[in-house]
């Protein structure tokens, strides 16, 4: 409820300015009529909070060796016999508590989602931009790249792209550039949707008048892709990539439970949930369900609002 | 009707050479394939005389030349970590991949369908409510956790189904296996193919309701209802049968998803197919098996796709004339 209340409070006595056109605008009503999306934001802006600011809001440093103790393994959650005050949803093998495991395991999976999400956005501008403004050969060959690419699920690009890269700098580094390979998977395998969007939108502004006034004038081409296009056709980017966050996290958790992600040494909330799969055996379930459930609410509340702002800002469906 | 199959069939083909130059460029240029096959104690004639063999010293067009010709008669080589032929090691292990991915199309189809039907006739219902609702619960669940829920539910709590492998199989020929004909196959089934097909599920579940309440909203069917129709003719012959083309268009498609995605699932239900043997060779840069399950699952998709747009054509008389 916080942003909506703090909008609320500057609205009346402000000048007609950002906010207080935020606040009269369709998409605001439309965002306060719909109660589900209103929970989704508030959902949303709690696990972002908790989750970049892990180290400020977790009981325990999960990683801190030196306040980990083995002797708290296997502590159950709250609920339970033989429950533990200090770790209200238990604790793993290592005597990691688990919540706070999980707040820095979402941070990870939030900033390889964030990252992601813009590399692939970037690439997918970039090259639908060029694909849509110059046209002919250049455009035929991206947009066949794009149509191939299409046919396969991002997830197994994404497994691909691992495994080369791994190949290519060797299995020494793991640890350092699994981050970045992880990034570079998901981007690569997300790009098609941008660029076919954008060059879409593209094909249709480049015949406006103001694109053809800046070529009269001889502006080129680069400057006016970037100055005069690039503005117009990045709303439906914005709807894209709130929907491939969710997408980017699922794909993120899923790599790295399949042991090509994050390492255990620096887990995600998918690292987390393989390392809890090996003990659900044995009786401590909670080690793997509650990052899962957590992967799951987050997910879902970047669902509901994708779903929302796409609907939002269709024309057809005001 | 021919020459569009044509037409298709060629663009299938240059999709096939276009993954197959990946694939080689995979094996080729990702290690030194040299290295990866021999010993660190080997010598340097005999890896020169390796390199020669396997030819990797003639150019790259006649070495990609002789990729495709061996890989068009299923020659893939051999893994670099159980120096087997690789195509033995598919043989082996694609009966499993595919039995599971065609029962979570069932399962997607034989559950996705009514419910649809039912959420898109009965838009205002409360049941149709909770279809939407859980079909979008459904999708924001990753299918990995889906699977390790379902373990931990019906294998650990409850006990009633395996949690690991295939059960008992039963051979059929000289290298298909089935699960189907047997108690424990058809139980160890049960699982991967929920946790495989529920994502296909709330998928056609979606598509169909939205078809539906399209369709019901056009000038046939009104007149159909004024014609008197009982509502069962109106709404299977005339409404159901005019939402099937894009249902089967992105079922299709979705069967090709659901065999690569097949890797999740294996990994979670240790299913031995050709998934979890893919993850492995990316865990262990076996680039033989990868790049071999690169070109095996872009043929699935090819074939899959071009039945699809042939089913397409069968199924729309408007595209026949337009075509013909």
């Amino acid at each position: 409820m916080s942003d909506v209340s703090s909008k609320d409070a500057k609205g009346p006595d402000a000048p007609p300015g950002l906010v207080a056109r935020i606040i009269d605008s369709d998409m605001f009503h439309s965002f306060l009529r719909s109660r589900i999306t209103v929970l989704a934001a508030i959902g949303t802006l709690i696990l972002f909070f908790v989750a970049f600011f892990a180290p400020l809001v977790a009981p325990h440093d999960p990683f801190d060796l030196a306040s980990v103790s083995i002797l708290d393994a296997r502590v159950p959650p709250f609920w339970m016999e033989f429950a533990d005050p200090r770790f209200p949803l238990g604790t793993d093998d290592q005597g990691r508590d688990i919540i706070s495991a999980i707040f820095y395991g979402m941070r990870i999976s939030l900033i390889v989602g964030f990252c992601s999400v813009f590399l692939a956005a970037a690439l997918g501008i970039t090259l639908g931009l060029i694909a849509g403004y110059m046209g002919g050969r250049v455009d035929a060959v991206i947009m066949r790249i794009a149509d191939i690419q299409l046919t396969f699920p991002a997830i197994l690009i994404a497994l691909l792209v691992d495994g080369a890269v791994h190949g290519i700098f060797g299995t020494l580094n793991r640890e350092v550039f699994s981050f970045w390979i992880l990034i570079f998977s998901i981007a690569l395998s997300f790009w098609v949707q941008y660029a076919r969007t954008v060059r879409g939108s593209t094909m249709v502004e480049k015949n406006k008048e103001y694109v053809q006034a800046a070529r009269v004038i001889g502006i080129p081409s680069s400057t006016i892709m970037i100055r005069h296009i690039l503005p117009n056709v990045t709303g439906p980017v914005l709807v894209i990539a709130t929907i491939n966050l969710a997408l980017a996290i699922v794909t993120e958790a899923t790599l790295s439970f399949l042991g090509v992600g994050m390492p255990p040494t620096q887990p995600s909330l998918g690292t987390l949930i393989a390392i809890g799969n090996d003990f659900l055996y044995s009786g401590e379930w909670w080690i793997a369900i509650f990052p899962g459930l957590a992967l799951a609410l987050l997910v879902l509340n970047v669902n509901l609002l994708g779903d929302w702002l796409r609907d939002a800002l269709n024309p057809k469906l005001r | 009707m021919l020459g569009f199959a044509v037409r298709r069939l060629m663009q299938a083909i240059v999709v096939l050479l276009v993954v197959a130059l990946l694939s080689f460029s995979l094996f080729r240029f990702v290690g030194d394939p040299v290295n990866m096959m021999v010993g660190i104690e080997t010598s340097i004639q005999e890896r020169e005389a390796l390199r020669e063999r396997l030819g990797l010293n003639d150019p790259i067009p006649v070495q990609f030349g002789r990729f495709v010709v061996k890989a068009a008669q299923f020659d893939f080589g051999t893994s670099y970590q159980f120096h087997q032929p690789v195509s033995e090691l598919f043989a082996k292990r694609i009966p499993a991949t595919l039995e599971l991915s065609f029962m979570s199309a069932l399962f997607a189809l034989a559950v996705g369908v009514p419910m649809g039907i039912y959420a898109g006739l009965n838009r205002e219902s409360r049941l149709s409510k909770l279809f939407l609702s859980v079909s979008l619960v459904g999708i924001s669940l990753p299918t990995f956790f889906i699977g390790i829920l379902l373990i931990f539910l019906f294998s650990v709590t409850l006990q009633w189904l395996p949690s690991y492998g295939r059960g008992e199989v039963v051979k059929i020929g000289s290298w298909w296996t089935t699960g189907l004909l047997t108690w424990s196959g058809l139980k160890a089934l049960i699982m991967p193919s929920i946790t495989l097909g529920l994502y296909q599920m709330t998928l056609i579940m979606r598509l169909i309701r939205a078809e539906m309440l399209e369709v019901i909203r056009t000038d046939y069917i009104k007149f159909a209802r004024a014609r008197g129709l009982p509502d069962r003719i109106v709404h299977f012959r005339h409404a159901l049968k005019n939402t099937l083309v894009p249902v089967i268009t992105i079922t299709g498609l979705q069967l090709g998803a659901l065999i690569a995605f097949a890797t999740i699932t294996e990994t979670v239900f240790q299913w031995p197919g050709m998934g979890i043997m893919f993850l492995q060779a990316v865990q262990n840069v076996d680039i033989p098996i990868m790049s071999a399950y690169l070109l095996l699952t872009a043929f699935l998709f090819v074939v899959i796709n071009f039945i699809v747009d042939i089913l397409y054509f069968l199924i729309d008389p408007r595209l026949r004339v337009e075509r013909a």
